[in-house]
């Protein structure tokens, strides 16, 4: 643990002149904090949403928009932004907790592509266009770096990093027991006086805060945003597919799902370069029926099965 | 406003609202006999309107003559979809049938974009192109088509699932799959029939719907979108209620787009979903 964090510390020595590769992990650490963020609420309390697009995209909005009209510091911005974000979450949990199994699920994708559609139309936050966040002198400060984009390697590792560290604790606190006991079994966890609302509600803030906090970073990175970069449904689907193909409900999962995910995207867009054929998500598509068909609990139950099976031989 | 506009503008709106209905009809077919969403529905919409278009570029055949063979079509791609798919994910948890489609979804929207490109395409000049203008009224034809062909659609639909045997082995299998396999009915074969008559559905809708809506990889989301609003206002797993509620729909985004925005058309329909999420989950007519 303590030399693979060392040997990401050291990395960007090696990656200074080498842009693709450094731009690859930055979007690895992001997306591996973004499934730490789905896999609070689909991993741990079972919640399945296919629409945290949308809170990915409220985050990026806001602290735009705080820097476009008031002219507001990033980093204002970015506490605003995850707030927002946890705000919506509570706003969406509320009428949709209602709701179970796939109920919810089509829940969050309808309230998740209504509010693409309504972005795309309205033309205060940039419309179809989308917005451009103005440049800005770089430094940590502005939370904008032109010519070396090495500062936002560590700022993203850093990012990951804390979130990985609460999830690990979140897994071990007496939170993180109550929503695995919401999953697994709602009614028995609501006998022994746990209201299942609340405690979800808690974990949609936690989770839509944290991948709105993903969001900002991502609209300083790129410093342009549209509805179809942040909002857009296939976005939503690589927010679930990434701890789910890691593995939901486990600290490791959104980890490996990114490391294993973002290089398809990326050398698949390398490889089909400017046709915008979208053959990442061709290969997600296909690599999701093949999990829900052959390994429903993810790569991590691949490790967990072989770790199982030692045990028995052994034992 | 005048009774001539209205009576046009209530005319567009139970035609859309028909095509809605058929989509969801299929949807809500699907859920009803076996408990999963198709989340790949839309998809199904988008391939069928490809294969209008596509029969009208290359051999133009007019989308009203290829409606049976596309729905023909689509009727083996359910099966297939079934048996190689969903029947292997019905043992697993909830989790997997979920993604087992909605990974369908992502393949198939991203599978039109790599072979068709993001392009829209159009059916110009077809046969039901132009406007029937009876008395002072003017009427759009294929919109006067998709109110035709759809309720004839929902008819057959609805004799095919209420009025026969089959349908009655069908609608056993939705209420109770142990009692239906005890009375001698291949509960595999209704849920494979299920898919089949659902993406024929949504088949014919897509054809109707080509006439007068161009096709592009998105254009499943869209409507399978309000498809759901239908689903849920109408009642999970009830036809009636996907019927009534397709056509409400239809109505109520024509109207919304004709006296706030043809851009915010959709935005009532989505409110009226929250309404319903809040107000009475389980929908008009549904059993949740």
């Amino acid at each position: 643990m303590a030399a693979l964090l060392g040997i990401l510390l050291v990395l960007p020595m090696a990656l200074s002149d080498r842009p693709f590769e450094l731009r690859m992990m930055v979007v690895i650490f992001l997306y591996a904090m973004l499934g730490h963020g789905w896999n609070i609420l689909g991993g741990y309390a079972g919640q399945i949403s296919v629409g945290h697009g949308l809170f990915f995209g409220l985050g990026a909005y806001t602290s735009t928009m705080l820097s476009l009209k008031l002219g507001l510091n990033p980093w204002f911005g970015m506490a605003a932004g995850g707030a927002a974000a946890a705000a919506a979450g509570v706003l969406v949990g509320i009428p949709c907790f209602r709701l179970k199994g796939h109920y919810f699920v089509i829940a969050t994708l309808v309230v998740a592509e209504s509010a693409f559609q309504l972005f795309a139309a309205w033309d205060w936050v940039g419309g179809a266009m989308g917005l451009q966040l103005p440049v800005q002198e770089q430094g940590l400060l502005n939370l904008q770096f032109h010519r070396n984009k090495v500062p936002y390697y560590y700022i993203a590792l850093g990012m990951l990093a804390a979130v990985t560290a609460l999830v690990w604790w979140l897994e071990r606190s007496r939170f993180g027991y109550i929503l695995r006991a919401l999953r697994d079994d709602e009614e028995a966890a609501r006998s022994l006086g746990f209201s299942p609302a609340l405690y979800k509600l808690l974990a949609m803030a936690l989770s839509a805060g944290i991948v709105g906090v993903g969001g900002v970073f991502f609209a300083q990175y790129v410093l342009f945003i549209d509805p179809f970069s942040v909002l857009a449904l296939s976005f939503s689907v690589v927010i679930a597919l990434i701890p789910i193909l890691g593995g939901a409900g486990t600290v490791a999962g959104p980890m490996l799902g990114a490391i294993v995910l973002v290089p398809i995207s990326e050398y698949s867009r390398v490889l089909f370069s400017g046709t915008g054929r979208n053959v990442d998500l061709l290969i997600y598509g296909f690599l999701i029926m093949l999990i829900s068909v052959y390994r429903p609990d993810g790569l991590a139950g691949l490790f967990r099965a072989r770790r199982e099976r030692r045990a028995y031989v052994s034992g | 406003m005048s009774g001539d506009l209205l009576v046009q503008l209530l005319l567009s709106g139970i035609g859309m609202g028909f095509i809605f209905a058929l989509i969801a009809i299929g949807l809500t077919l699907i859920y009803g006999v076996m408990n999963v969403v198709n989340f790949a529905h839309g998809e199904f919409l988008m391939l069928s309107m490809y294969a209008s278009y596509l029969a009208f570029a290359t051999w133009g055949a007019d989308p009203i003559v290829t409606l049976p063979f596309v729905a023909a079509l689509m009727f083996v791609f359910g099966l297939l979809v079934y048996y190689l798919l969903v029947r292997r994910v019905m043992q697993g948890s909830m989790n997997s049938q979920i993604f087992a489609t909605f990974g369908l979804m992502v393949f198939l929207q991203a599978a039109a974009q790599f072979i068709m490109g993001a392009d829209y395409f159009a059916v110009r000049g077809g046969l039901l192109s132009g406007v029937l203008e009876v008395g002072s009224l003017i009427l759009p034809a294929p919109q006067l088509a998709a109110v035709v062909g759809a309720s004839t659609a929902t008819g057959v639909l609805y004799w095919l699932v209420f009025r026969t045997a089959t349908g009655r082995s069908l609608r056993a299998a939705s209420q109770d799959r142990q009692a239906a396999s005890t009375l001698g009915i291949n509960v595999d074969r209704m849920y494979a029939l299920a898919w089949g008559i659902g993406a024929a559905c949504v088949g014919i809708a897509g054809s109707l719907l080509s006439n007068f809506y161009p096709v592009f990889p998105r254009v499943g989301a869209i409507f399978v979108l309000i498809a759901y609003v239908a689903v849920a206002l109408g009642g999970f797993g009830s036809i009636h209620g996907a019927l009534v509620a397709g056509v409400i729909i239809g109505l109520l985004q024509v109207l919304a787009g004709f006296f706030i925005s043809s851009q915010l058309k959709f935005v009532p329909v989505y409110l009226l979903y929250l309404i319903v999420v809040l107000v009475r989950p389980r929908g008009l007519f549904g059993r949740l």
